[in-house]
């Protein structure tokens, strides 16, 4: 579904992927690892045409996608899901979610699919979402992404700030989705929330990709978790 | 009825509720109970302003888009119906034919200016705006074969408006149409998309939107707004000029009306447009009472000398703007 062959971004003077390489397969979950700084935010950017890769090529499906520009992108049915909430906080909840409806009006059983997942929306509808709480910006951030079906889905570090409560809550709702066959591709840093979902990962270090694999076989590797990531799952409970 | 007249955008506040309903049946009954050709003017200049204003809140307040060419567009209102009237007679059909010029070519130059310059960074498109008024201000002064120069346009209207009170109520009712409308663009899924644009463009960009356009197309209604309303001024002044219309003190005067009213509101503007206006046509004359009354006090009649209204008029824009950070229709919702 998604392939990124050498891709290079620079940042100012900054060289921030150095040749990163890798795949998302049709139809998975995959996790995207790596220290603060590794590249992974950027990585997914430059997919959304965010940072313009410098070198490489990014390919969605049949088309590449490197030289576009990011709201030719999202119209490709790519859904990107920014890290720290990105949600328009002056807007309601309803607003939101209409906005990121390019067809119009949301579809009523898409919706209700939504309510399922994260019934505070349903509850929350109208009120403007800088009132609602960290863990239900995060759950609006991702339904608006889902609003409508997409080919893709990008998300930055959907745990970033959460209690574990709403951190459990987010991983069965990421399983549901899973059961649509939505591909996925999620950076995080919770090793446990990442286990507990992925398919495949990737892991980043320096801008590059240092290591590509099945989610439980690094899962299962303690040796390869602390020589990629420092961390070992049984720090991480 | 109501909430559909204003297009579900209620005032959320009593206080703010009764602000405008105030504001509203002043201006409706204006000529009956504030008599004399100055009170018909101020109620006349508030109507069209709250347009401009709403319009400039618009494009500064739902978009984040600074622009200082919303002058020049209220300049392009004024000259399209002076120069049509002065030089084509005082029908209706020259009215119409100027009304129609001037909106299209201030269309086609905030499509131009949108288009060139909504896609580098906001500072850029505020000085370009700032060039581009400059340059037509100067062209209103210096071609004065065509636009009487300094001196502007002096022209007549169709009978129908010659007495003062049909031309009153066709501005007022006019001016309350275009609010209206102004109101139903932000209201509108447009209007939740330049919010968007203002609140993050990045965000809105990934979610799909094209905020160029988006940003363009504002700027065109921001622009045919302004025009409306400079066509609607030209209309109550029966002239046009530089200094009436075109004047950057206006512009300053417009920034002022939206940022103590409330951004982002279009509600603010009418309470901005009129607590502006009557300090402008008022506060001389309270300053001038205030004098007369402690006159036997050392210091205070200087101080309060009608000729030092701008002091006063700009303490108690810092008073507002301290006090009202969020303007007053922010501070009456909460």
């Amino acid at each position: 579904m998604l392939s990124l062959a050498g891709v290079n971004t620079h940042i100012g003077q900054y060289h921030i992927l150095q040749g990163v390489d890798f795949e998302v397969p049709r139809g998975s979950l995959t996790m995207l690892l790596g220290r603060n700084g590794a590249g992974k935010t950027t990585c997914l950017r430059t997919i959304m045409g965010m940072w313009r890769a410098s070198a490489g090529r990014v390919l969605c499906g049949a088309s590449e996608i490197q030289d576009m520009k990011t709201p030719e992108i999202a119209r490709l049915g790519i859904a990107y899901v920014p890290e720290n909430m990105g949600i328009f906080a002056g807007l309601t909840v309803r607003e939101n979610m209409l906005l990121a409806a390019r067809g119009g009006a949301p579809d009523e059983k898409r919706l209700a699919w939504i309510f399922g997942l994260f019934p505070a929306l349903e509850k929350f509808w109208q009120t403007a979402a800088g009132n609602l709480s960290g863990g239900q910006k995060q759950m609006l951030a991702i339904a608006r992404a889902i609003v409508e079906p997409r080919k893709l889905l990008l998300v930055d570090e959907p745990t970033k700030g959460l209690a574990p409560a709403i951190i459990g809550n987010m991983i069965e709702a990421f399983r549901e989705l899973k059961r649509t066959d939505t591909t996925i591709l999620v950076v995080e840093q919770n090793f446990h929330f990442a286990q507990s979902l992925g398919d495949a990962v990737a892991v980043m270090d320096s801008g590059r990709i240092v290591h590509r694999g099945r989610m439980d076989a690094l899962a299962a590797d303690s040796a390869l978790q602390a020589k990629l990531l420092g961390l070992s799952l049984e720090a991480h409970p | 009825m109501i909430r559909s007249l204003l297009s579900g955008d209620l005032p959320r506040s009593r206080a703010l509720a009764a602000a405008l309903a105030l504001v509203l049946a002043a201006l409706v009954l204006a000529p009956f109970i504030f008599p004399g050709t100055r009170s018909l003017d101020v109620a006349a200049k508030i109507a069209v302003f709250v347009v401009l204003a709403a319009s400039y809140d618009l494009l500064l307040g739902y978009t984040g888009v600074v622009s200082f060419a919303h002058t020049m567009f209220f300049g392009i209102g004024g000259y399209g119906i002076g120069l049509a009237a002065a030089n084509w007679g005082s029908g209706w059909g020259s009215l119409a034919a100027g009304s129609v010029l001037a909106l299209a070519l201030s269309a086609a130059i905030a499509f131009a200016v949108g288009l060139l310059s909504l896609r580098v960074r906001a500072i850029f498109f505020a000085m370009i705006t700032l060039a581009v008024a400059a340059f037509f201000q100067i062209l209103a002064s210096q071609l004065s074969w065509l636009t009487g120069g300094e001196d502007g346009i002096n022209f007549s209207l169709p009978r129908l408006l010659h007495p003062r009170l049909a031309s009153y109520y066709l501005v007022l009712a006019a001016s309350t149409v275009l609010f209206l409308a102004l109101l139903r663009i932000v209201n509108s899924p447009f209007g939740r998309v330049l919010l968007s644009i203002r609140e993050n463009e990045f965000r809105a960009e990934a979610l799909g939107t094209r905020t160029v356009y988006y940003r363009t197309v504002a700027n065109c209604v921001g622009a045919l707004g302004a025009t409306a309303a400079g066509l609607l001024y030209a209309v109550w002044l029966r002239y046009t000029g530089p200094a009436a219309t075109l004047s950057f003190d206006i512009m300053v005067d417009i920034l002022l009306m939206v940022v103590i009213g409330g951004m982002g509101t279009m509600y603010g503007s009418v309470l901005g447009a009129t607590i502006f206006v009557l300090a402008q046509s008022y506060l001389r004359d309270l300053m001038k009472l205030a004098s007369g009354a402690v006159s036997g006090v050392p210091l205070l009649p200087d101080l309060l000398h009608p000729d030092r209204w701008l002091l006063w008029l700009g303490v108690l824009f810092i008073l507002c703007v301290y006090y009202f950070p969020t303007g007053i229709v922010g501070r009456l919702r909460k």
